[in-house]
């Protein structure tokens, strides 16, 4: 707890607004606060990882972030718009996008028809075709039903759905969980590949180290609703972050 | 019981039956898609859905006589416009009802149960007071009065083949809105993860709103479909939301395809043994099959084969 660098470090080129700005933010389940103030920016183009153990906040973070659970204090800013008293669908049209722990595809649909769930806040009809191009196991299967595929694929199926609504911010819980490392590699490069080539600010929550590593800029480790570690990727100390992951 | 008809009389009795049994099918179909369809995607069981269905019937009842008394030219065309109205009346109701009372109770089943009860009471008083107490008949304009004469012993009534033609349409017309319209595609997702749908950018409160309206407008338009088996009195609809339950569950909740079938065979069976037996009896026998199956089948006749 008393290694906790200093939040306001910047990360991106000085002077850039940060995609997403969070400040003191508060998020609670009934009377038992869960987040106690969580400060956070990231800037355009950024991959920030958050890691934690089980139960820490991360999940919380992310829900909070998304407008599922209610901030109790705090603002959340997308690209300079304030959407804390935003419900989930406005702060997916001011630019946040989010792919859930358990990836939640809607199981009694078709994969395309998952995917233009996704369109609604754009307003467009067709499922753009540069989505399937970055994930061509989706067009091959795009009349199954979402629930018959397997994680991996409905991994890429939840990150395709949220792709569709075109954000500025993408959200991922726990990407890796349940599935198998081969896929988790790609999977790390395919988030690479979306940055570079869409220039979203990308903030994944995890408790894999080395996942983390090969795609994060910066890495925060948030323990008992607090981030009490940052560092960026070129600084990041394994052992150092691994200490906090261990059980 | 069969004993005492030959076998061409059989025959013909089935097939009467058969159509008889059609306009209570279209009835129970139109009833049964709304309270689907609401069950469907919000979770709430719409007590009320009766009233909302007796509102049909008597908005089709003032239309029948606004155009008797005023307008005795275009009276044969009525029909069309009073289902028009019944559906928009019950409709635009029930998107008050969600906005004023269901929307604050989505978290809480059984306190719906209760408010959509003590709605149904609301209704039915409000309806004695406006329309009396007495139940009251449409006057349907000549056309759909007569009926085919298909054999020597076969009749099939108009109003019968209208109704049923007019459930047709509607069946499909809400399968087309839920399976290829972007509002239907929306309504799936809700249905299927409420708050997923919401972090992917769906308006859930729109879309409930609108379902919970459509919902309401079918039962409405069940309600003109009903003028024509029964005349309309305050508590009518109570008499039918029971059955419409059990078609439901026994449709398999959230398949369209099951909730027809079940429809289809619940009222044949009831409207083909009411022949034979007493209308009590026919129903203790087709409820006693309906349990029977439910036991063997809990999940329905119908369900979806996907992993969750």
């Amino acid at each position: 707890m008393l290694q906790t660098v200093p939040a306001s470090a910047p990360v991106a080129a000085p002077g850039a607004a940060p995609m997403l700005a969070v400040t003191d933010l508060h998020a609670a389940y009934g009377q038992s606060e869960v987040l106690h103030g969580i400060d956070l920016t990231v800037a355009p183009g950024e991959i920030v990882a958050v890691m934690g153990r089980n139960g820490m906040g991360k999940s919380t973070l992310m829900r909070t972030l998304m407008g599922i659970l209610p901030a109790r204090g705090g603002t959340i800013r997308v690209d300079g718009h304030d959407v804390t008293a935003l419900k989930s669908h406005q702060r997916v049209a001011r630019g946040l996008a989010y792919v859930p722990q358990g990836r939640m595809i809607f199981s009694a649909m078709t994969v395309q028809e998952n995917i233009e769930t996704g369109l609604t806040v754009t307003g467009e009809s067709k499922v753009p075709g540069d989505l399937y191009a970055m994930f061509p196991v989706l067009l091959e299967m795009k009349g199954r039903r979402g629930g018959n595929l397997s994680g991996g694929q409905q991994q890429q199926l939840a990150i395709a759905r949220a792709l569709a609504s075109r954000p500025k911010v993408l959200l991922l819980d726990e990407p890796t969980e349940g599935i198998q490392p081969s896929i988790i590699r790609e999977m790390g490069r395919t988030l690479k590949k979306i940055r570079d080539e869409r220039g979203l600010s990308i903030v994944v929550s995890e408790q894999v180290l080395s996942f983390a590593l090969d795609i994060a800029d910066r890495v925060l480790v948030i323990e008992n609703g607090s981030i009490v570690h940052e560092d960026l990727r070129a600084d990041v100390d394994e052992a150092t972050v691994a200490r906090y992951l261990s059980v | 019981m069969f004993g005492e008809y030959s076998l061409g009389d059989l025959g013909a009795i089935f097939a009467m039956q058969g159509f008889a049994g059609l306009i209570l099918f279209s009835v129970y179909v139109l009833m049964a898609l709304g309270l689907a369809i609401i069950f469907g995607q919000m979770g709430v069981i719409n007590m009320a859905h009766g009233e909302f269905m007796i509102l049909g019937a008597y908005v089709t009842y003032l239309c029948s006589g606004f155009f008797q008394a005023h307008l005795p030219g275009i009276f044969p065309a009525y029909f069309f416009l009073a289902m028009a109205l019944a559906f928009v009346a019950a409709g635009l109701l029930g998107m008050v009802v969600e906005w004023a009372l269901i929307r604050h109770l989505y978290k809480r089943p059984l306190d719906t149960l209760l408010a959509t009860w003590g709605l149904s009471l609301i209704l039915q008083q409000a309806y004695r007071s406006i329309f009396g107490a007495r139940e009251v008949g449409v006057e349907l304009p000549s056309w759909m009065m007569g009926s085919v004469q298909a054999t020597d012993t076969i009749e099939i009534p108009i109003n019968g083949l209208f109704v049923m033609a007019i459930t047709v349409l509607i069946t499909l017309a809400v399968a087309g809105l839920l399976f290829a319209s972007r509002y239907g595609k929306q309504v799936r997702a809700v249905m299927q993860n409420r708050v997923m749908a919401g972090a992917v950018g769906i308006d859930t409160g729109r879309v409930d709103r609108l379902t919970f309206g459509l919902g309401c407008g079918i039962a409405g338009v069940a309600g003109s479909a009903f003028t024509m088996i029964g005349s309309t009195g305050p508590t009518s609809g109570q008499l039918y939301i029971v059955d419409t339950f059990l078609i439901v569950v026994f449709g398999g909740a959230a398949s369209l395809l099951g909730t027809i079938a079940s429809a289809f065979s619940i009222s044949q069976t009831q409207s083909t043994l009411e022949f034979f037996l007493s209308g009590s009896t026919a129903k203790v026998i087709t409820l006693l099959a309906v349990v029977a199956i439910l036991m063997l089948r809990p999940q329905g006749l119908f369900t979806l084969k996907v992993r969750r």
